[in-house]
């Protein structure tokens, strides 16, 4: 049991990045990153190729990483939805771009990395025990940095001049434009957080899971569920949705064959949304 | 090649712009569009490219994906963005697979009856779900394609796990009264497919047609605009908006059913994400706004993913470009250039 708590939180940590990541984007443009997975996966890859082939340092690695995917999500936001935005007709156009950029992604990675499952050399050794669990100095490592990493995006968002721009167009949106913010650039930025926070996930786990090309949807399926438990938007939300799925995970994988846990979780997670739509934290809509 | 079909479906789709989703009754012009486009069809296509089974089977894919995407562009008219298609063509695909298999229904029979079983089951799950909107909807139909696909893998003995089920009989004849009215169909040609897949997209656009110039049509579309003033005016927004779902869970099912006999297999992969996100996206590529609008997207970008084949292992990333350049700019739709022709030529 002991070493089910022990996954799990492993898991949650990891998982908050990710859930932390959308939930950014989501509050700051009302945009829902169909393509976070996907740029997971980029983040993963990218690990890959620099500390897993050309043997560069892992941390260096992980801060090409955020270079990668912070230019990736600026370019997205700049280049397709603040277009889509004064354009669009509908409001499924952007939710539907927002696909369209999952769906390039993929065919990206596709066309680029191949199919094959890649994993990367450990970057630390050795096993920690504790009570009757182990827990593998690797994934400690992971755990830590994830951790370090959401104390540090919290503490941006709170603390500093941007931070306070990005949760003031949470906000909203007209006045935070009237009070002097360049709204397109602080937007540009929020994306490009969220992605490096994605493609960070991506590149700590890739040291415990390996990476493929088709994990993308995998891991943004993930992501909208932790969104839905939590309530779309809300950071506490995120974080807490984080921790039920790990543990959930952690738990069902433990005592349960295969994928039905996913299918447990799918079940519950229908009738969890009957009982409470807007999630645990987020406030009640429509 | 393929062309005719396409011209063909384009030329619909003018009817479909110019008589609007948004008012009944055709003109004799748009009648005489919509027979040209039926000859073309059934005459045109056979006749020209009935020689190669390839073409005729890209069209018979186009042809179904359509149709089921027809029923992703309903949900679409209530204003929701629906993921779960992918999962209602898994469900009908088991379901007539695990019928002619198991108790040797015919094929005849096993069409309707997975239609029937997975509008069933969409009303079942669309009726807590569709209190959703917007993202949360969109996520939680995202979410339902993969929980059926898990459901297919281990559904232990009834679906065979990941082996999927294999060998389903391919369609009989039907006979009345000794008189034989549908001949069997035989392996190695495909036009009878073809031809079954045409009738069914001819019924699908028919039917949708008739559908949303009724009142239910102009109720859906209340819907879209504002569920609480639809239901301040004494519309029951639950019941139709289930009503919606159930139909297209239907034209999903039997699209499902229609592969796994086409295939004459079916996976719990036969359907994934990527499969519900297509549907999703001909439906846009080719314009919400039109009835005509999923099957131009379906057969447009179902030739064009098959023309791609010439730069093999680029397809799939030229055709990811392809798709945000058509988001990009023609952001209602390739209809929509037809509609902007007519009405320059208007003013």
């Amino acid at each position: 049991m002991e070493q089910v708590l022990i996954n799990g939180v492993v898991l949650a940590v990891n998982y908050a990045l990710i859930a932390l990541g959308i939930t950014l984007i989501f509050s700051i443009m009302n945009i829902l990153n169909f393509a976070h997975g996907q740029m997971f996966m980029i983040g993963g890859f990218v690990v890959y190729y620099l500390y897993g082939i050309f043997k560069i340092n892992y941390f260096v690695s992980l801060l090409a990483v955020v270079i990668v995917l912070g230019a990736i999500g600026w370019s997205f936001e700049t280049f397709f939805f603040r277009r889509m935005r004064r354009m669009a007709t509908r409001e499924e156009n952007s939710m539907l771009l927002a696909v369209g950029t999952a769906l390039l992604l993929e065919n990206l990675a596709l066309s680029i990395f191949g199919e094959k499952q890649r994993g990367v050399p450990p970057v630390v050794t050795g096993v920690f025990r504790i009570g009757t669990a182990y827990l593998p100095a690797g994934r400690l490592l992971v755990m830590v940095l994830a951790l370090v990493l959401i104390i540090g995006l919290l503490l941006f968002v709170q603390y500093t001049k941007l931070g306070r721009a990005m949760r003031a167009l949470a906000q909203d949106r007209e006045v935070t434009h009237l009070m002097g913010v360049n709204v397109d650039r602080v937007a540009a930025y929020g994306f490009a957080l969220g992605a490096a926070l994605a493609g960070l996930a991506g590149g700590l786990l890739v040291t415990v899971f390996g990476v493929n090309s088709g994990v993308g949807n995998v891991y943004s399926i993930k992501a909208f569920i932790m969104i839905m438990i939590g309530g779309a938007g809300v950071v506490p939300g995120a974080i807490l949705g984080a921790i039920v799925l790990g543990f959930v995970e952690a738990i069902g994988y433990a005592l349960l064959p295969g994928s039905i846990t996913y299918l447990l979780i799918f079940t519950g997670l229908i009738i969890f949304l009957l009982l409470r739509p807007q999630g645990l934290l987020g406030k009640p809509w429509g | 090649m393929g062309i005719e079909v396409e011209q063909g479906a384009v030329r619909a789709g003018r009817v479909g712009a110019s008589s609007g989703s948004e008012n009944g009754g055709l003109t004799r012009g748009q009648k005489f569009q919509f027979a040209l486009l039926v000859l073309a069809l059934f005459v045109a296509v056979p006749i020209l490219l009935g020689h190669s089974p390839y073409f005729i089977t890209v069209l018979t894919n186009a042809a179904i994906l359509s149709f089921i995407s027809l029923g992703v562009w309903i949900t679409f008219s209530i204003g929701r963005m629906n993921l779960a298609q992918g999962a209602f063509a898994l469900v009908g695909g088991y379901a007539s697979a695990i019928l002619a298999t198991r108790y040797g229904v015919s094929f005849w029979l096993c069409l309707p009856l997975s239609g029937l079983v997975s509008s069933a089951l969409g009303a079942l799950i669309g009726w807590p779900v569709l209190r959703l909107k917007g993202v949360y909807f969109a996520m939680t139909t995202l979410s339902l394609t993969e929980a059926i696909r898990l459901l297919a893998l281990n559904g232990g003995d009834l679906t065979k796990g990941a082996t999927g089920i294999v060998n389903i009989p391919r369609p009989g004849a039907i006979k009345i009264f000794g008189l034989t009215i549908v001949p069997e169909f035989n392996g190695a040609d495909p036009l009878p497919f073809y031809f079954l897949a045409c009738v069914l997209l001819v019924l699908g656009l028919v039917g949708v047609w008739r559908l949303s110039t009724s009142r239910l049509g102009w109720v859906f579309r209340s819907l879209r605009q504002n569920e609480d003033l639809a239901t301040s005016i004494g519309i029951n927004v639950a019941k139709y908006r289930v009503i919606a779902f159930a139909v297209c869970c239907f034209m999903g099912g039997i699209g499902g059913a229609f592969f796994s006999v086409f295939h004459q297999n079916i996976y719990p992969a036969t359907y994934t994400i990527a499969d519900s996100v297509n549907f999703m996206l001909y439906c846009f590529l080719g314009g919400l706004s039109y009835i005509f609008g999923p099957v131009v997207g379906a057969f447009l970008l179902v030739i064009a993913f098959e023309l791609l084949h010439a730069v093999q292992d680029y397809q799939a990333l030229i055709y990811g470009v392809l798709m945000i350049v058509c988001m990009l700019w023609l952001p209602n739709g390739i209809l929509s250039l037809g509609l902007r022709h007519v009405s320059k030529g208007k003013g």
